[in-house]
């Protein structure tokens, strides 16, 4: 199998271990990913607040790139994903109008959806040489990755479970919890500390309280939100969560033996050894 | 007949311009709250959603324009799942920023609408995010987002990128300029 595939900026910065463990774990299904060539920003959250046309051609310029080889596009940012698809539905759905020739020719994978389907996993079941038993795990979708359902096609956007199903499949155990779908803040992350910590704290909170080792994320922004701001929500609470915030693509190199999942791990806030090593996961 | 089917020729003018924007129809929300009961940011809002959208039925162009509630919104869009009149919400909240910003109305969060000019302005010429860049940001809006520190424990730890890594630079700005003459549309 091979993908067009569209890293985006967050995985080329604050979320690095992301793009590696995505390329990681894809080399070792023999899945092939071909880089977009001179890529841009997706525009984000600040395109679609302040103009609704740039927030269309901002994306669309990456899809009229990726139409250019008949691969699909493999995306595995949230934020990136949901604009990719928005632009697609404005152009294909309402005729929008845009200022280069873009077809809406191109299949757009969402990496999560993807690589949590049956046929991934089975591969991935064939290939664990280190099932993650013992591990406690609460998944972490956020929102993009499930709403709006009109772009994602996702059916259970209340309750998802499909990454349930992967970490499963790894060995380890996914409790069931109520936060699954809140929102962490998103970019308020950077302009209004203050209430972001807030909602961050709270899922934070709910996931120790459930019991969970670690959180499983699956979007660049929720675990770069979780992970990265931890330390200032216990300064906050007064307590100390100490949780640590892992991508599935981590958790599933893990279970592989992807000689590369100590260095991605160390790239976290929430220094995830200890526990690891505490359960005989990791030397 | 289809109580949707139309835009009201009565309407205020401020829900008609949001009607030919978003193509929502506020006029079918009949206040059931659903959308401000499950909003994440609810806590912080100073009209709660179903009132804004009240408000926008009164054509009280002002205080829906300057009110933080529409830069506070994260667009997790749960409430525009939710709405049993297929309202999507989320995307109003984008079309009523997107009027304040160009009729450069009063802001209801400063910080918010600064952050996402910023953020256009700087992607503009760098191509890709540049988080580094972000301080620039920090320094304008009086540094409250701890944004320095943060970004050395990000750059020891390899998650901060000090390049933005694209070089086609002047192809990409005028894609911004087409978008600013609205030739498209």
């Amino acid at each position: 199998m091979e993908f067009s595939y569209f890293p985006g900026c967050s995985l080329h910065g604050t979320s690095k271990e992301f793009d590696e463990s995505v390329r990681g774990v894809t080399a070792q299904l023999g899945i092939k990913l071909h880089e977009l060539d001179d890529w841009t920003c997706c525009g984000a959250t600040s395109a679609h607040s302040l103009d609704e046309q740039l927030a269309i051609e901002m994306p669309a310029r990456n899809l009229a790139i990726a139409e250019r080889s008949d691969r699909d596009l493999l995306v595995p940012c949230a934020n990136c994903y949901s604009r990719f698809k928005a632009a697609e539905y404005a152009v294909k759905e309402h005729d929008r109008k845009i200022s280069f020739p873009y077809e809406g020719k191109v299949a757009i994978r969402f990496a999560m959806d993807y690589l949590c389907d049956k046929p991934v996993v089975e591969e991935v079941k064939k290939r664990i040489v280190k099932p993650l038993t013992g591990l406690k795990a609460v998944c972490y979708y956020g929102c993009l990755p499930v709403r709006p359902p009109r772009l994602t096609g996702i059916k259970n956007y209340e309750n998802p479970t499909h990454m349930d199903g992967i970490v499963k499949a790894l060995g380890a155990e996914a409790l069931q919890w109520s936060y699954k779908t809140d929102c962490c803040g998103a970019s308020l992350m950077f302009t209004r500390l203050d209430i972001f910590k807030k909602l961050t704290g709270k899922i934070l909170v709910e996931a120790v309280k459930t019991g969970a080792d670690c959180v499983v994320a699956g979007c660049s922004m929720c675990q770069m939100n979780l992970d990265t701001r931890q330390e200032d929500i216990e300064k906050d609470l007064g307590r100390k969560l100490g949780i640590p915030v892992l991508y599935y693509t981590e958790l599933m190199g893990l279970a592989m033996g992807h000689p590369d999942t100590g260095k991605w791990l160390k790239r976290h806030f929430i220094d995830p050894f200890p526990m690891l090593k505490a359960k005989g996961l990791i030397q | 007949m289809d109580a949707r089917g139309q835009a009201p020729n009565n309407s205020t003018p401020l829900l008609s311009e949001i009607y030919k924007e978003s193509g929502e129809k506020i006029q079918n929300c009949f206040q059931c709250q659903k959308c401000s009961a499950g909003c994440p940011l609810n806590f912080a809002m100073d009209i709660l959603p179903n009132q804004l959208f009240r408000h926008i039925q009164y054509g009280h162009r002002d205080k829906v324009l300057s009110s933080n509630t529409i830069w506070l919104c994260a667009s997790c869009h749960t409430c525009s799942t939710r709405c049993p009149n297929d309202i999507d919400i989320a995307k109003v909240m984008d079309t009523l920023r997107a009027i304040a910003h160009r009729t450069r109305a009063e802001s209801g969060d400063k910080n918010i609408s600064l952050f996402h000019k910023f953020f256009l302005s700087l992607t503009k010429y760098t191509g890709r995010t540049w988080e580094p860049g972000f301080a620039l940001y920090e320094l304008k809006s009086g540094g409250l987002g701890g944004f320095m520190g943060w970004g050395l424990k990000a750059f020891l730890r390899g998650r901060m990128g000090l390049f933005p890594g694209f070089k086609g630079g002047a192809a990409f700005r005028n894609l911004f300029k087409e978008v600013g003459k609205g030739g498209a549309r």
